[in-house]
């Protein structure tokens, strides 16, 4: 439990989304997050809602889905302690591309990211470590969906 | 060098394209293998090819997990219980897992990467106090391709370890984590200074793998990869297994990944 602002900044600390955040700025952000914990099975958005919220996962596991007509809800990736869970917030239009639910239960930090633009917007000083922290996290995340699209373990016969 | 018969006394289905053979001696065995290195087996008429121990049975069996990938593979994974077949060996360098006693052990397993890394699982639960955490981390496509499947199962309902399976594609009943190896692995909260990790899987696998480690200030020494190459005599002799300055056979399969990491990272080696 993160009783008060000095225990968040720790957690937030873990972190390398604000790793580049100073001191004070990394105050302005802590301004804008509380903690949450989510039950198992606990869907914490769908695909098509408007994109407002943004995780930093604690403990727990979250599932990506989609719905794909004929096959029902496909789980396309797993998240979990250290991931960022939803960036699409940051961009129009604004709205959830996947679902996420969680798989077991879920402490995370979450962000207002209405108010975290807003404090980006006016204070680009802010914003652009912020905002390549959280590309940071989209690149490792692009780098092993790359890695699945190898097929590394696929046997040679297939090839 | 001459193959030493061994017989087929059980064969176990892995998965579609891989068995499991427990080989027991005709007559004299091959010395005793350690985990990491591997034996040249024979298919009698057909040919000889590297396959790394997957485990060793208490009344010395030796048992062998093969894939098949080409003639002689699909020789062996054929082979059924009765025939006898050749194993040349040990052969190569071996995990090292005595040198890890009251370490953190990390396993990472991609595809049928796991087998050679068996014997290391077993070798700390065998020895489990020995040891401090043991966490093994294993990739498959689906999940039906996993190896050994039972044990794994066993495994993951220890209290003494941790295990995570994940899958590359996403299937429908798995509720496990879908994602490549080195997702879960940057899940973990490890221990640096006391942790020694042990990969093996395809080369991209282990590079993007030690590369998490790495990322978590686990030193390139304590990460300890298992190479692969065309091994034909086993004892550094004809070269086909050259890898840079390396003879595989010889100097690996196992070595550390200041050594790999240069290896892994030229291209046409």
């Amino acid at each position: 439990m993160l009783r008060n602002e000095p225990q968040m900044t720790d957690a937030l600390d873990h972190f390398p989304l604000l790793h580049s955040l100073s001191a004070a700025q990394r105050a302005k952000v802590v301004s804008a997050a509380r903690e949450v914990t989510f039950p198992a099975r606990h869907r914490i958005f769908d695909e098509g809602q408007p994109a407002r919220g943004c995780w930093l996962i604690r403990h727990g596991r979250v599932a990506l889905d989609a719905l794909v007509p004929g096959r029902g809800t496909i789980i396309v990736q797993t998240i979990g302690p250290g991931d960022v869970l939803g960036w699409s917030w940051l961009v129009p239009p604004r709205q959830w591309h996947f679902g996420a639910v969680t798989i077991d239960a879920v402490n995370a930090v979450e962000f207002d990211t209405t108010r975290l633009r807003a404090l980006a917007d006016a204070d680009p000083a802010l914003g652009y470590p912020l905002v390549l922290g959280l590309f940071d996290a989209v690149l490792q995340r692009l780098q092993n969906t790359r890695a699945r699209l190898l097929d590394l373990y696929g046997s040679p016969r297939e090839r | 060098m001459l193959p030493v018969p061994y017989r087929v006394t059980d064969r176990r289905v892995e998965t579609r394209d891989s068995a499991t053979l427990r080989l027991e001696p005709v007559g004299v065995p091959v010395p005793a293998f350690r985990a990491g290195q591997f034996g040249m087996l024979y298919a009698p008429g057909i040919g000889e090819v590297a396959i790394s121990i997957s485990a060793i049975g208490s009344d010395g069996a030796l048992l062998h997990t093969i894939r098949d990938v080409g003639a002689v593979s699909r020789a062996l994974h054929d082979a059924q219980d009765g025939s006898v077949l050749g194993v040349r060996g040990p052969f190569g360098t071996d995990w090292g897992l005595e040198t890890a006693v009251g370490c953190d052990l990390v396993i990472v397993a991609g595809g049928v990467g796991l087998a050679p890394l068996r014997p290391v699982v077993l070798g700390a639960l065998a020895r489990r106090a020995d040891y401090g955490r043991v966490v093994l981390v294993a990739g498959a496509r689906s999940p039906e391709e996993f190896l050994f499947r039972e044990q794994l199962a066993d495994w993951t309902a220890r209290p003494d370890m941790e295990v995570d399976q994940t899958i590359d594609q996403p299937a429908i009943g798995w509720d496990g984590p879908i994602g490549f190896v080195t997702e879960p692995l940057g899940w973990l909260e490890l221990d640096p200074q006391r942790t020694i990790a042990f990969v093996c899987g395809p080369e991209p696998m282990m590079r993007f793998s030690a590369n998490v480690l790495l990322d978590k200030g686990i030193p390139a020494e304590q990460i300890r990869v298992s190479l692969e190459r065309n091994m034909q005599c086993g004892v550094g002799l004809c070269g086909h297994c050259q890898l840079g300055p390396l003879l595989v056979c010889r100097d690996g399969p196992v070595v550390d990944y200041t050594v790999a990491a240069p290896l892994l990272a030229a291209r046409e080696l």
